[in-house]
């Protein structure tokens, strides 16, 4: 079989229609969204109804059945008109219903997934901890076993839909005891809000993600039944790292979407301003500008579809890929945001200028799920840098 | 109740710069954008609300080359049943009565009630390939449709007249009915929508020639520049005084 860079149909199909959901039903309130710091549920509900939660899902828990490449290309359209609405699906998506679908028991997939998909309800994934981010094995969030219930103990922070008034509950990593080769135990649990014990708490004055929803939360003497167990004991940190691999990719498709956002933007913007009687398109500092955005984009674009397209055909190599494609995106990103708002000139300091927001929005792309340094660091030791 | 759907992938225009071709026929089409026209894919809408109230199958037409296919999957994942895509040999020899003898001949062994098409297509804005087919069938036909209500033999429509006014007018099926802009709200296609959409059937016709044109398009160009508009200067008073001055002159105050 030839070499081909044409997207499947279904792909070409997803782009389409979310452009234009994007583009009808996000883009007009995005600016106060963000300036109210406000999650909304009606969105949320609307793109629950569109399909965009489970998207990768089997249609009998409710999902659409399609590949990730599909999926990758929803995260990218809707990012490319906000990152607040494209982390919601994300993080629901990659995180909230991810390890739930990929290790949870068939009741629990019964249990939960269903209602994750229609934008009723969200999942959260919580693994960082106040004292372990990067290093997410010093997590000290316990759980100890009495009789049939595991009682766990600590807290989580910065935890996308932890605390949405629509939050079914979260995903919990914490230290189960100690393996035969002295390293920590780590197992995951299913937490549902309400659960006695457990509270999640909304973070605020974020400076980007505005309308996604961040959290904190505590376990204190938490109490939740051993059929709540993620798969089996002992492979939480497995079942995390596995997690944020695939969830890379999406966060690779935030950055994406974010520097295509940006460069749209700036084309449109200088094609209309006029300086010294000329588009400021056309001096050629600018234009050149652009047609550097335009390559790394395109760059970027290939080696995310490459690394989706890894994960789909099931070879393990995906990972590095996806760990390129997270930080070769999101650095884009921060360019293309960067060389936006100097295109505005002054109204892109503006906060009623889009282009402000994604500026602020690019950020965290380069902090969550594996900072760019890590992210290096993983690069170099599977390139060898190390085995000297 | 079954209904057949004309759609047509048209360019988008509206903001783009236009390059006509170098044998003065068609635009250059390297930068342009496609989608389906407008005014179509209020017809789709109408159609699948008809689905959703009577049931019935939604068969989709359009006339166009292989990239056409894009836009008649978006239709089937909206919850169209299925496609015939027909390729004539050269679009810019095609003028309406061509393509709607080429629909004919495909759908007149159909079992339908309504066929549908978009009012006017943004690219040529001929108006006429649906009134055409219906004259061809030998159907009623009704242009320019703004409300409709559907029962199960025939349908009570609206157009909109000159000056404010309405007409309301009965159809019997089968019939075609033309749609106008604004009619409802089309819909977008679901996710779940475009997974169904891949196992649904594109028929294709290929490279037809084209029998029975009776218009032939000579060239398309760009009109040479009219008068410069007139620019009003002065303060807001004397301006506004100008400004009211020309408006009387012409009646619209
Ligand atoms: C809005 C938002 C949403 C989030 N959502 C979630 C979520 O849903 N679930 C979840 O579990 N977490 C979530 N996170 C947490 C996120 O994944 C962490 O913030 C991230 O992993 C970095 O951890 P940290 O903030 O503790 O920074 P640190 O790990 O303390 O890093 C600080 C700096 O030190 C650098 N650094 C650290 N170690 C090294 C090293 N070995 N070599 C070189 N440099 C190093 C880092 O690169 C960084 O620049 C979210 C964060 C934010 C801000």
């Amino acid at each position: 079989m030839s070499l081909n860079y044409d997207l499947p149909d279904d792909a070409v199909m997803m782009r389409n229609t979310v452009r234009e959901f994007a583009e009808g039903e996000i883009r007009p309130v995005a600016m106060e969204l963000d300036q109210k710091a406000e999650f909304s549920p009606e969105l949320t509900k609307k793109m629950g109804d569109l399909g965009l939660f489970g998207v990768f899902l089997p249609e009998k828990y409710g999902g659409a059945g399609l590949g990730y490449i599909p999926y990758i290309v929803a995260v990218e359209e809707i990012s490319r008109v906000d990152g607040s609405q494209g982390a919601t699906v994300a993080a629901h998506n990659s995180l909230g219903i991810g390890p739930i679908y990929y290790f949870g028991t068939e009741e629990q997939r019964e249990k939960y997934l269903p209602q994750l998909t229609t934008g009723e309800k969200v999942w959260a994934f919580g693994l960082t901890e106040p004292d372990a981010g990067s290093d997410a094995g010093g997590t000290k969030t316990t759980a100890v076993k009495d009789g049939d219930e595991w009682v766990i103990n600590g807290s989580k922070i910065f935890i996308t839909n932890g605390s949405t008034p629509y939050s079914l509950g979260c995903t919990a990593q914490a230290v189960t005891g100690t393996r035969s080769d002295g390293k920590k135990e780590y197992t995951c649990f299913l937490v549902e809000q309400g659960t006695p014990g457990f509270k999640a708490e909304t973070m605020h004055n974020k400076m980007m993600w505005r309308s996604s929803i961040t959290s904190e939360l505590y376990f204190d003497d938490c109490r939740v039944h051993e059929s709540a167990m993620l798969g089996e004991r002992g492979e939480g940190f497995h079942q995390m790292l596995d997690t944020l691999d695939k969830g890379r990719l999406s966060i690779g498709a935030m950055g994406l979407g974010c520097a295509q956002g940006a460069l749209d933007l700036a084309l449109k913007y200088t094609k209309q301003r006029k300086q010294f009687g000329k588009y400021i398109s056309t001096f050629q500092v600018n234009a050149f500008k652009m047609a550097d955005m335009f390559v790394e984009i395109e760059n970027a674009r290939n080696l995310l579809y490459k690394a989706t397209w890894l994960y789909e055909q099931g070879r393990k190599e995906y990972k590095l890929w996806a760990s390129m494609a997270k930080l070769h995106c999101s650095e884009v990103a921060y360019r293309c945001v960067n060389h936006a708002v100097q295109l505005h000139g002054g109204y892109g300091l503006m906060e009623e200028n889009e282009v402000a927001r994604l500026y602020r929005d690019q950020k965290l792309l380069e902090i969550g799920e594996g900072t760019s340094e890590i992210l290096r660091w993983v690069i170099a030791r599977r390139i060898g840098c190390y085995d000297v | 109740m079954n209904s057949i759907v004309c759609i047509k992938r048209v360019p988008e225009t509206a903001e783009a710069t236009l390059k006509i071709a170098s044998d003065n026929r068609r635009l250059e089409e390297e930068n342009l954008v496609f989608a389906i026209n407008e005014a179509d894919n209020y017809a789709l809408e109408q159609a699948l609300l008809l689905q959703e109230e009577f049931g019935g199958d939604i068969t989709i037409v359009s006339v166009g080359p292989e990239k056409t296919d894009e836009i008649i999957r978006m239709a089937l994942a909206k919850g169209a049943t299925s496609a015939i895509r027909i390729t004539p040999t050269d679009m810019a020899e095609l003028d309406p009565f061509a393509v709607a003898s080429l629909i004919a001949n495909e759908v007149e062994d159909l079992d339908y009630d309504i066929i549908f098409t978009g009012c006017v297509a943004s690219d040529d804005g001929f108006s006429q390939v649906g009134v055409t087919l219906a004259e061809i069938l030998g159907i009623e036909h009704i242009s320019m449709t703004i409300e409709m209500e559907a029962g199960e033999d025939g349908a009570t429509v609206n157009r909109e007249l000159e000056g404010g006014l309405m007409a309301k007018y009965d159809v019997k099926y089968p019939a075609v009915v033309t749609i106008q802009t604004g009619i409802n709200e089309p819909r977008y296609a679901s996710i779940l929508g475009i997974k169904r959409a891949s196992s649904k059937e594109i028929r294709v016709v290929d490279s037809v020639d084209i029998g029975g044109k009776r218009v032939n398009l000579e060239k398309i160009y760009f009109p040479p520049p009219g008068k410069m508009a007139e620019i009003i200067e002065g303060g807001p008073d004397a301006v506004a005084e100008k400004t009211c001055e020309i408006l009387k002159s012409k009646g619209l105050l």
